[in-house]
């Protein structure tokens, strides 16, 4: 199969998939009980019948579902996502204020997993048994047990209030003006705890992954024939074992993005880091329905994006894969 | 000795290295009476406000911001006494059907542009029209305006309410050049983006669910104020998350704190002061509802059972630490309106077991009588959850079987009792100020309706509603009292609900600020007179 016929295939269930991702976000958002009029006159402190009557119907949440559903999926194929209920505000200028922040943690997280996770996972295949080795293995076992929120936590006591070297929550101090080079180093400073937070589970499964595909590379017979033909130790290992270990590796990179941004909803959460996750999070006890979907849409198109840009990649890396 | 200034100078030189200002602590002989000008006030709140527009939107969180940003007729003391503010002077009429505000002649809104009766007239009937509190202006028929600086308010009843209707959280003025342009006004895009009102402060930035920057308004009418340069709110979900940025200096004001754990971590911290003052306006009751329509809580000997079963200084006590106080009637004790006599229901179980034998309800082999589910409020859990809890353990003593039933979150919560399903729930309403505005509503027959904070309890009672109706047309004080006694009476009898605790509301402050809010709306007031030592 050509790999234009293969992407424009792969295009066409993405598209399939987006569409039953929001018809599918839609119902289960619909089905919470209570609705975002119940809500807002909540957070006035009761409201009249009149009132809230107008509002439903304002917002066309008098109709029935199925009609509200195709009206909303009308809007959405025009790149419409609505107003949010609650706040007033286009929907798609949230979802691109909070954008950067939630790409910025995500992509600091991931990275840093997996630069750490592989050399960590590297570093302990050397000596399979060794007190290293077993120390990781260790670590990697308490990271990926452990719940991310309470890793927050703990942190936050240890490095905010304990020994108070970073700051709590917030992406910038509170009377920042923003801008210049001291706004990306209070940036910077802020992203410190929400990163290791988030990318400590994954930081484990990348170590795990990294040492048993090293191990597995390291036992097979082009390795021993690199070490027969007289080969250094440093250039078997990083040149040919890593390259050929690293293909899983990889490949769970590409589709763990959808989780790490899942675990960012925590993440924000604890951290009150001012991006998509904490506004999806914070929308759902609102019931503002068209600022949910919209961020699920989002993140569901970034999610199947980049499992396609994986697949892609991954038939690049390996050409075996093309055959099939 | 050499030691402990040695740990001084160590901790001085961390402090120092710490705070970028360097500010070495003053002595303590430096006190300071006369106020400073200048400084930042951060106030952290976990109350996401959707605009900034308190004419429209009522509650804590957009009231906190509003009411910096928007000046009002009037403001009040800590004794309930009304101050002049955008209003010189004002004039209830003997009739109590028209009240004659006179402005000041100096204030203006943000943009330069003058505050005059025009833009009174067009605030009053747009709160009317828009504001969630339907009671508090609705007598209102129109606003005459016989001079620039001239407001005649003119009502179809008597109607007492009306001069704390007046107040910075519930009558912001709003310049009618901006929002006088035909657009809706709930939905204004100037609710959030270049608000402009006459308060003490202007807004510099808006994030929603994040922060707002307000700054000092150099125009402001109150020669002299405010003291402070900015005031930022900054906005978290997370109350330990503010705690713990107040108590690292991030954060100087946290208001509505409740939880014990807090309050007692910071009543001993010589750095930060902590007051209960500032929440007699709001009014907050925590109370157990009864739904009056199903059975058996139909039965009032059954409700009295219940309510005998029940330990308001255990919850009061133990539950909250000591800082809420017992709450046994319909108002909160700060309320001119208040009286003490009330029926009242010590605990005793032997004698609420016997009430429940009385009424018929007598207990099973199992020692069963009934079963019944209790709901609460999600997110206050010293409040909601823990009292439930409690309430379910002592029920049991006597034979009901209550099962908790928790909600997600607020919506699911707010649906149950809008739909009126349910047997019990724990609930937290606010008095807001005068009973018109916030007792009503729960009593009165005729607010029996889908809605949450409404009489969800199915309480109906002529003689109420009557004595409801004439107290809210009079205009002496003295006379309106005493119907609300006789309305105390019979609630606490029949009672709808089982009072439980005052909401233990408290301004944890830094130390450093100066004037923390104390006047019947605190925090929901203008913070002209806050300074920064």
């Amino acid at each position: 199969m050509g790999t234009l016929r293969y992407a424009a295939s792969r295009l066409l269930q993405a598209l399939g998939l987006v569409l039953a991702v929001v018809v599918l976000n839609f119902v289960l958002v619909h089905a919470a009980p209570g609705d975002p009029v119940e809500t807002i006159a909540g957070a006035s402190g009761g409201m009249s019948p009149e009132l809230m009557a107008q509002l439903r119907a304002q917002y066309g949440l008098d109709r029935s579902l199925p009609v509200q559903l195709g009206v909303y999926l009308g809007k959405v194929v025009q790149g419409d996502l609505g107003y949010s209920y609650f706040f007033n505000l286009p929907v798609t200028s949230m979802i691109a204020e909070r954008v950067p922040a939630t790409l910025l943690l995500v992509l600091s997280s991931v990275l840093l997993a997996f630069f750490a996770g592989t050399a960590l996972g590297v570093l302990s295949s050397r000596k399979p048994n060794g007190w290293l080795s077993q120390f990781i293995t260790v670590l990697s076992l308490v990271g990926f047990a452990a719940p991310v929120f309470w890793l927050g936590i703990m942190l936050v006591i240890l490095l905010a209030s304990v020994f108070p070297i970073l700051p709590v929550a917030g992406m910038r101090s509170i009377d920042s003006a923003g801008g210049g080079l001291k706004d990306v180093l209070d940036v910077a400073h802020h992203l410190v705890l929400p990163t290791l937070t988030l990318s400590l589970v994954y930081l484990a499964q990348y170590s795990r992954l990294a040492r048993s595909s090293m191990l597995d590379v390291l036992g097979s017979d082009f390795i021993r024939t690199a070490r027969a033909k007289g080969l250094a130790d440093r250039v078997v290992l990083y040149k040919h074992a890593l390259r050929n270990a690293l293909l899983p590796v990889v490949t769970v990179l590409g589709l763990q993005f959808g989780n790490v941004l899942a675990g960012a909803i925590l993440v924000e959460t604890v951290f009150n880091w001012p991006g998509l996750g904490r506004l999806a999070f914070e929308s759902v006890l609102r019931r503002d329905y068209p600022t949910i979907l919209g961020v699920l849409l989002f993140s569901s198109i970034v999610v199947v994006v980049m499992n396609q840009l994986t697949d892609l990649c991954y038939r690049f890396i390996d050409p075996r894969i093309k055959a099939s | 000795m050499p030691l402990l200034r040695l740990a001084r100078r160590a901790t001085l030189l961390w402090a120092a290295l710490m705070t970028a200002s360097s500010l070495l602590p003053l002595p303590a002989s430096a006190a300071e009476e006369q106020p400073r000008r200048g400084g930042t006030l951060v106030i952290g709140s976990t109350q996401t406000p959707r605009h900034l527009n308190g004419a429209v939107q009522s509650g804590i969180a957009t009231a906190l911001p509003s009411t910096q940003i928007f000046a009002s007729p009037l403001r009040f003391d800590d004794k309930w006494n009304p101050q002049p503010y955008l209003a010189e002077s004002w004039k209830l009429a003997d009739d109590g059907k028209s009240l004659t505000l006179k402005l000041r002649k100096d204030a203006v809104f943000h943009d330069g542009k003058p505050v005059t009766s025009a833009d009174v007239a067009f605030s009053i009937m747009a709160i009317k029209a828009n504001h969630p509190f339907t009671t508090m202006l609705g007598p209102v028929e129109k606003v005459e305006t016989p001079d620039p600086y001239t407001a005649v308010i003119r009502m179809s009843v008597p109607h007492p309410a009306i001069v704390l209707a007046m107040s910075p959280a519930l009558c912001p003025i709003l310049p009618k050049h901006i929002y006088g342009d035909g657009q809706e006004l709930k939905s204004h895009p100037r609710n959030t983006t270049d608000v402009v009102g006459s308060g003490p402060f202007r807004v510099t930035e808006f994030k929603p669910a994040q922060r707002i920057v307000l700054e000092r308004f150099d125009k402001f009418f109150l020669a002299g104020k405010p003291y402070l340069d900015k005031v930022i709110v900054n906005v978290t979900p997370d109350m330990a998350s503010l705690v713990l940025g107040l108590e690292r200096g991030d954060i100087q004001m946290l208001p509505f704190a409740t939880l014990p754990t807090d309050l007692k971590r910071f009543a001993n911290d010589p750095k930060v002061s902590l007051t209960p003052k500032g929440y007699d306006g709001i009014g907050a009751l925590n109370w157990l509802a009864f739904n009056t329509a199903k059975k058996p809580l139909s039965d009032v000997q059954v409700r009295k059972a219940i309510a005998t079963a029940i330990d308001k200084n255990f919850i009061a006590k133990a539950l909250m630490g000591g800082f809420a106080t017992v709450s046994d009637g319909p108002l909160v004790a700060s309320s001119p309106f208040a009286v003490p006599d009330l029926v009242r229901y010590p605990l005793d179980l032997k004698k609420a077991a016997e009430m429940l034998d009385a009424a018929g309800y007598k207990a099973s082999a199992n020692g069963e009588r009934f079963k019944l589910t209790i709901d609460y409020l999600p997110g206050a859990d010293d409040q909601q959850k823990n009292v439930a809890e409690y309430i379910r353990g002592q029920l049991k003593k006597v034979g009901i079987a209550v099962e908790v039933r928790a909600s997600a979150d607020f919506p699911a919560w707010a649906k149950r009792l809008a739909s009126h399903d349910f047997d019990l729930s724990m609930d937290l309403v606010f008095n807001w100020g005068d009973p018109i505005i916030g007792v009503h509503r729960t009593y009165l027959s005729t607010n029996i309706k889908p809605i949450v904070w409404t009489n969800t309890q199915s309480y109906a009672n002529p003689k109420v509603d009557e004595l409801l109706n004439t107290a809210g047309g009079l205009i002496d004080p003295t006379q309106r009292k005493a119907y609300y006694a006789t309305f105390q009476k019979i609630v606490t009898d029949e009672l709808p609900i089982e009072f439980i605790n005052q909401v233990p509301y408290h301004t944890i402050a830094s130390k450093k600020v100066g004037n923390v809010p104390a006047t019947i709306w605190g925090p929901l007031s203008p913070l002209d007179e806050v300074y920064l030592k």
